[in-house]
This record gives structure tokens, sequence and C-alpha cells, in this order.
């Protein structure tokens, strides 16, 4: 059994034929060819599949895709603008903020989250706000100065 | 070459950031091939036993599937590593659970789970051990229904892969000074020590995809295997034998890897091979990523260890003698234990001078999946009971902890217990100066202890001195002769060759650092070659803390080479600007149609070692560093926490400050995890907690400041002098935060994990440690850890 599916992806329409209950996360990697968000656990723990459902940080491997019906999505794949980085990936990039790279989707998207949010977070906010996203690489020191650094990037905006 | 254009030592931005961050990196589960099928594992549900039949459910279709068994293997049935007792399929026993035995492919992923369900197998089981001292128990015994892992033609005896005796000196001279050290030692203070396995806990599991191509007559012509990995040439070399191919028709491709820490650097031979099999027996492309749960509860974790130790010492602070003994769980099979084994003996006597050493080390076999490689490679198990012990004989002495350790530290111009002579400058003593001053322990140190008698949250501090062995052990290096190369591409940028592969750590960017410096040129002028077996040479794996320092002196060795032939055949003058570097490289290229440059490795200086007697210049360079942990220990939740963490250490020349800081504080926050959070729970050989929900690795809410110091002393082995630094930070944490507990409570803990259970009962339980030397702690006498606070 089939389900036709519509909802905006990015900015732009988009109508998807599934069974009812696959995932998010395989409707946006496997129908969309959008790969940036990622499977780290596939139980919600890691949020390396984070994605903005209505401006809302979701796990992407939890959500059956019937009840994304309706909603906009941001993935990380929008998060730029014609191949110009947005404030939050260029601090990641400046501050090492991204080192094997796989949780990074889901952590930029989660501190776009946060600072819309916050937008002048503290340290705590920052921890707080980025801990349902997993990173075994950097200690999340570097993420933690990446934000600072948006923050002030978006200020001087 | 003026200061203003260095680049080495300068932090731009990592070669691969931009495709990261915008998302566009491809994983290797982000790729699919035309026609390409999915394959799954059916594994062992019991430990140990003998394969009576395979049942196949008469509810499938199975022509349908392709299936693998061992049988299928064209070549031999081994995932060859140090020996070949490791099958890569399970033909008519297993070992262990989740020991492979079939495999399947499908064209829809989805079929795959009720395909593996449907299959059942029967077992004839035997008894297995679970324990390093069922195990031993087994051989003392002489008990055969449990000696589960006979011995192998490349050493190795009944249960026990592999055994080394470490002596300082010659073995009487060790022996004789040992006994006369322990007769004439004011205390003698004894310790047992424990540490957890541990799961690398890479964000992206392990997974690849295989293609295979037959001639007319089926026969396997060749493989090609695309993946996350450490290793390529380790797979070739697997795939050489399980495909009985040369190694040309081998080929292996490393995609963008999302997370390592050397669980992808044995592994990867493993879920290769079971791919190219699916794709020989389907004459598909076979992709197989594993889930989360199957990643953890069969791929390699961190070695269980428990160390042993006797110490002689006098009563003004002088180390006189050691005895260490260090047993390694190594899970079913050999793979890498051996040369784990060997880096936990080596690291073992630690940072200090000791006139007289003895360790005996071992790495027993058990009935669980084999551990391997993780990051520190035996030296976290060694240096935590080191660590820990230090302290325990400081207060045994009446000294405090960094006073003890700055009495018997190794300097420049000493030898260590292997005889290596300290040639390059050493200076611990600094170290502990600065990582007391910036971590202001002596103001803390006395404030906790006034604080904590009026609170039930216990404050410490701790300290833990070590040193890491940069590159491959003793003369491993030589054996790997590694090469590397760089060319030019058509547009003149040169291309450097490498099997060094990118995980996250930063190989991709200090390798073009390095390049662009000896070359004179903008670093992103600079490319580096995608890993492919094909077209790059083996520059050996990238494992050990050997890339920013062995092959990083390669690239600066054939990058001299490059400015050379340029200057000789293409007029590129002495002094030149990058744009004169570009046009002589196409000037070279209009010539001679291409350019490949080629260096092997060469020792900096001569190494000597004795791999039998365990004696000589272990590794070419090692890091230097003292860390510090303040940790508050709550009374009412029994939870520990790390409140703050300084680490200084000393690792040549920074080659990228940010790529720097982020190895230290990454590996920081592996090592407390280590100490305070991750648990694996074994039930007959088993992992239970298999997934993230229940195994608990440290969030961004967990973890404390990590402010990290680095001393620069450059060193000849690397390029402008730095060494190696990726294993470093996960020694110390273990040790400096169990050191600080105890300093917190007055109570010793010598095992880690430590979770809050253990504490819980260690505290409410009122006995004593089963084990313990002469400075054996009462708690009840230490007294101050009751919450007095809520009287």
């Amino acid at each position: 059994m089939k389900s036709t599916v519509a909802m905006t992806v990015n900015g732009e329409a988009r109508k998807v034929e599934v069974p009812p209950m696959k995932r998010l996360l395989d409707v946006l990697r496997e129908d969309f060819h959008l790969t940036g968000a990622k499977e780290g656990c596939g139980e919600g723990e890691c949020g390396a599949c984070a994605v903005l459902v209505d401006g809302e940080l979701v796990n992407s491997c939890l959500v059956p895709i019937l009840q994304a019906n309706g909603t906009r999505i941001c993935t990380i794949e929008g998060v730029s603008t014609e191949g110009r980085l947005h404030p939050i990936q260029q601090c990641f990039l400046g501050e090492g903020g991204a080192q094997c790279g796989i949780c990074t989707p889901g952590m930029i998207l989660a501190t776009h989250h946060l600072l819309e949010k916050h937008p002048n977070p503290t340290l705590e906010q920052i921890q707080e706000g980025l801990a349902g996203n997993l990173c075994r690489c950097t200690g999340y020191m570097r993420i933690f100065e990446a934000v600072q650094k948006a923050v002030e990037a978006q200020h001087a905006i | 070459m003026a200061e203003d254009r260095d680049i080495l030592g300068a932090s731009p931005f990592r070669k691969e950031g931009r495709a990261k961050v915008l998302g566009e990196a491809k994983y290797i589960d982000d790729l699919s091939l035309p026609g390409m099928w999915h394959g799954a594992t059916v594994r062992s549900s019991i430990a140990r036993g003998s394969i009576r039949t395979v049942h196949f459910s008469s509810e499938i279709d199975w022509s349908q599937y392709a299936i693998v068994r061992a049988s299928d293997i064209p070549g031999e049935n081994t995932i060859v590593h140090l020996t070949k007792d490791h099958p890569c399929l399970a033909a008519d026993r297993v070992n262990h659970p989740e020991e492979p035995i079939l495999l399947l492919a499908h064209p829809e992923k989805s079929a795959l789970l009720a395909g593996v369900a449907g299959v059942r197998v029967e077992y004839d089981e035997l008894p297995g051990v679970f324990t390093i001292e069922e195990s031993e128990k087994a051989v003392e015994d002489n008990d055969t229904t449990r000696i589960i892992w006979e011995g192998s033609a490349h050493g190795g005896t009944a249960n026990c892969f592999k055994q080394y005796v470490l002596h300082s000196g010659g073995a009487k001279e060790a022996e004789d000074g040992l006994a006369a050290a322990f007769e004439s030692a004011d205390f003698i203070v004894e310790g047992e020590y424990h540490t957890g396995a541990q799961e690398q806990l890479y964000i992206e599991p392990n997974g690849v995809i295989a293609e295979c191509k037959k001639d007319g007559s089926g026969r396997v012509i060749s493989v090609c295997v695309q993946g996350s990995m450490q290793c390529p040439y380790y797979v070739v070399h697997a795939l050489t034998l399980i495909f009985d191919l040369p190694e040309e028709k081998c080929r292996v491709i490393q995609t963008e890897t999302g997370g390592a820490f050397g669980g992808k650097e044995d592994f990867p031979s493993v879920i290769g091979s079971h791919a190219a099999l699916l794709a020989m027996k389907s004459g598909h492309p076979v992709k197989m990523v594993y889930d989360r749960a199957e990643d953890m509860a069969a791929t390699t974790k961190r070695h269980p260890s428990r160390t042993r130790h006797r110490t002689a010492v006098s009563k003004d602070g002088k180390l006189l003698g050691c005895e260490i003994e260090i047993a390694l769980d190594g899970g079913a099979y050999a793979t890498l234990s051996p040369v784990v084994l060997s880096r936990a003996t080596i690291h073992a006597p630690g940072p200090y001078k000791w006139p007289y050493v003895r360790v005996r080390a071992k790495a027993m076999a058990t009935n669980l999946p084999p551990h391997g490689a993780f990051r520190g490679f035996g030296a976290p198990q060694s240096l935590f009971s080191l660590e820990r012990h230090m302290d325990k004989v400081a207060r045994a002495v009446g000294i405090a902890p960094e006073e003890l350790r700055r009495r018997n530290f190794l300097g420049t111009g000493d030898r260590t217990a292997t005889g290596q002579l300290l040639a390059e400058p050493v200076d611990m003593q600094h170290l502990m100066d600065r990582a007391l001053a910036e971590s202001n322990y002596y103001e803390k140190v006395e404030r906790f202890a006034v604080e904590n008698k009026r609170s039930a949250v216990k404050r410490g501090m701790g300290i833990a001195s070590f040193m890491h062995g940069s590159g491959f052990t003793g003369s491993g290096e030589r054996r790997l002769n590694s090469r590397v190369d760089v060319e030019l591409l058509p547009d003149g940028r040169p291309q450097i060759l490498v099997s060094s592969t990118e995980f996250g750590q930063g190989t991709n960017t200090i390798l073009c650092q390095v390049a662009a410096q000896t070359l004179r040129i903008p670093y992103d002028q600079v490319a580096i070659a995608q890993v492919d077996t094909s077209v790059v040479p083996n520059s050996g794996p990238t494992v050990a803390s050997r890339t920013a320092m062995v092959v990083g002196k390669l690239v600066e060795r054939v990058c001299a080479q490059m400015v050379e032939r340029l200057h000789a055949d293409a007029n590129l003058t002495g002094r030149y600007e990058p744009e004169e570097f570009t046009a002589a490289a196409l000037r070279y290229l209009q010539r001679h149609g291409s350019m490949r440059c080629s260096v092997r490795y060469e020792p900096v200086r001569p190494v000597e070692w004795d791999d039998e007697l365990f004696h000589g210049d272990a590794y070419p360079a090692y890091g230097w560093a003292v860390y510090v942990a303040e940790v508050a220990v709550d009374l009412n939740t029994y939870s520990a926490s790390v409140t703050r963490f300084d680490a200084v250490q000393e690792v040549g020349k920074i080659m990228h400050p940010v790529l720097a800081k982020g190895q230290v504080e990454g590996g920081v926050a592996q090592g407390i995890g280590y100490a305070l959070y991750e648990k694996c729970v074994w039930k007959n050989g088993r992992m239970m907690n298999n997934q993230m929900t229940n195994y608990i690795m440290p969030t961004s809410a967990d973890l404390p400041e990590i402010q990290v110091h680095f001393e620069e002393v450059p060193s000849v082995h690397g390029p402008g002098g730095a060494k190696g630094i990726g294993e470093l930070p996960m020694d110390g944490p273990g040790p400096a935060i169990l050191n600080a507990i105890h300093n917190a409570t007055g109570v010793s803990f010598d095992s880690i994990p430590l979770l809050p259970e253990d504490i819980f009962e260690r505290l409410t339980s009122f006995t004593e440690p089963s084990h313990g030397g002469t400075e054996d702690l009462d708690p009840t006498r230490e007294g101050e850890f009751l919450p007095e606070v809520n009287a």
C-alpha cells in the first residue's frame, strides 16, 4: 500500500508515492536523493539524521513519512544559497567544528535551530541545544567555538 | 623562506571541509551502483560449538537470494592479520557470538531481514570461556574442554595468543636487581587494575560496496571494494587470499569515512571480503552497511585488561624496581592482539626512570568477538594501571603525587626501560609545572579539602603523566617500507599520492600543508588523490600516530625531490614565486609528458630493535604529556563528573593548531567516556547493550571545559619538527580522573569504567577491596566521604 505525500523540501514543492510508514530519512535519501542526512543509529539517539520540519529539529529516522505530509522541511542541502556557505557553515569550517563530517549536517541544523531560539546563547544553552547530536571526533569544543563565532557573524550582518 | 608564507603551523581550512559542511561529502551509504544488490550476514547465536545443520525456511523463495557459504570461497577461508586463525566464514564451528556463518544478498534491502530470520542454524554447544581468568584457569587445570584456541604456527600457546617479557638490561641483571631492590625497599606497593572493553562508536557504521568480474568460465578475475576504512592495503591483502588473486586484481578504494578510531583498521577486511563474495555469487555489485546494533555487537572493541603492579620504592620516593603483569582479553581470534600487547608492554613502565623493570604480558583467548584496534592500542590500558598505581605509591611513601613523579621522571639523555636513549629534549618537569599552573592545582586541592568537609559533593584533582610512541613499534616502519609519490596534474598543480586515509583527523590537510611548505606554493594549489590502490602506492596503514610524522616526512622528501627535478630539468630558479613553480611544472610536462616522484621510508636516525628481547629503540619519537582532571563526586546520586580538564603535551611542532586542538579535545572526550560512561555489558560473550540508547558516550552536555596546552619542541623525525598526536590524548584521562576521584573521596577505585552504580556499591558496602597492596585503604578510616551535609 502506498500513499501520496506532499511537502515542501528546501523551498521546493515535492510529492512522493511511498508506503506511509517509510521513514522520512529514507524518503529524503532514496526518493529525493538528498543524502546529507545520515543514519547513525536508527533510534533517535545520535542526531545524524536531524532535519528541520516546520522549523523544529527532528530526527528523521523516527518520522513515518505520512506525518510529514504538508510540512516544510529543511535539510543541510537547503542551508547554503547558490553554493555560498551560510555563516554557520563557514564557522564550522573555520573553527574545526567538522572533523569526520558525518555528524556535521545534523549538527549544523541543530545550531540553526538553537540560534533561532536563542540568538545569544550561553555556553550552557549551546551544550543543551546540541546534546541530541552526538559527535565522536571533536569532544564538542571546536563545535562550541563554531557556534559562538556564528553568533558573532550573524550580529555582524 | 619568509615567515608570513609559512603554511605549516597555520590553520587553513580542511581540504574536504567545504563538502562536509555543505552535506555534499559522499560516504559509502550515500553511493549506489547500477544493478546493485544489498547484503546481510547470518551470525552465530551461541558463543562456542560445532555447526550441526543449517535449515532454510520453506516459506522463503531462496532462488531470489544469493547465498554464500564457507565452501564457496575460491581461495583460503581466512581473514589474514598476523596469523590465519580467523575464518572469513565459520565452516563447521563457531567461537564467538555473532560469528559470520552465511551471507545473503537480495536486490531489495527490505527482503534481507526475513532472509536472515529464515535461516536456522543448529549447533552442538561447547563450553565457553568469557574472562581472562576463565581462560587462564582452563590452561592451569589443563581443561581441554575449555581450551578454545590451540596455538598457531605463528606463535601462541593454548588459550594464549602471545606472551612477552620485557627486562630492563639483560634478563639476569634485571632479575638480580629486582630481587635486591625488593629486599632493600622501604615500601613495597602492590595493586591490581582493570579496564573494560570500549566501543569505537564512529557515527558512520562499517560499510562497503563490492564488485566482482568473472571470465567466461565463471572464474573470478578481479574484485573491487570501496568503503569506509583506514587501511585499504590491508583489505587488498585479505582479498588476495580469499580470491586467490594477485594484488593488482584486488582494487580497494576508500570513500569519505565517518570516524574510525581504530575500529576501521582491521574490520573492513571482514566486511569487504563478505561483500566481495556476495558480488561474486550474485553477479551484481553488493552493498553491505551494518546498522548500529550489528556494528556494535559484531565488530571489534578495545581489549579489556587486568594489570598487576608490584613496586619497590625508597622512603625518599625513589623508584627502585617494578614487576608488572599485563593480561589482555583478545576475544576469539588473534587478529591484532599481539601488536596491541606489544604497545601495552612498552608503555607499561611509563615516563619514569626505573633501575630495574620486568613486564610480563599476555593476550588470552576468550569466546567474545575479537577485540581489535582502538586509539591508543594497548597503551591506555597499561598507562591507566601505572598512573593509578603511582598515586598509591606516593600515598605509601607519604609524599604528594606530583612530587613522586618529579623525583622519577625520565629526561633528556636518559634511557627508557627498553634501553632507548632519549636523544631529543624531554622536559617532563616543565610539563608538570605548566599543568599544575594552568589547572591552578595547588589552590584547588587546598580549597576542595576544606569545602568537601561541608558538602555532599566531593571535589578533587588528579594527575596523570605519560608518553605515547609515534609510529610502528621497533623495526615495524622499516618492514612497512612505505612509499609516497607526488605527480604533476595537467594544469601544473602537484598531487600527493598516498594510501594514508582521511577519517576526520586531518590527513588530507596536513599532508597538503607539508607539500605546500616544501614546494613553496599556496596550500590551495596542492591536491591529494582519493585513496585508490590502483592509483596510490602503499604508504602504510593509517594507524599508530604515524601519519603526520612518518608519512609527513616522506611527503616532505618527495616534494623536495620534485623541486630538484624542476630545478634540473625545467629551469626553475633557486628562489621562486608560486607562478614560476607552475610555469616550470608546465614546461616539464610539455617536455616529458608527465612527472611522478617517489620516495621510500628511511629512518631519520638508525633504529636498533630486538623483537625477541624487547630491547632498543621502541619508537622513533614520543609525545609527552601531563594531564590534570578536576572532578566532582555527588554523594546524593553517586555520579562522578569531570568539571575541568587541562591537557599539557609536547608533540613536536604543531602543524595545524585548530586540528591539533581538535585531536586532543576529541581524545580527552573519548578518555572521559572510557573512564566514566562507556560500559560494555557482556553475557556469555555477547554484548547486551549494543545500542546508543544504553551504551552511553559523552554528549555536549556531559563534557567540561577542556583546556589544551602545547609545548613545542621540534623533532628531527617529522616534517617541520612534528611528531604524532592522535593517540596520546586517549592515554591520560582515565587515570587522571580516577586519581581525582581518589583525591575527592579518599577512596581508591581501580577499575574503569566507573559508573554511579559502581561508586554506590563501593561506598555503601564497607568492604575492603579484594586486592591491593601495603597501602590498602580502609574507607571507614579515610572518612570524609559520608554526606555529612545532610546531617
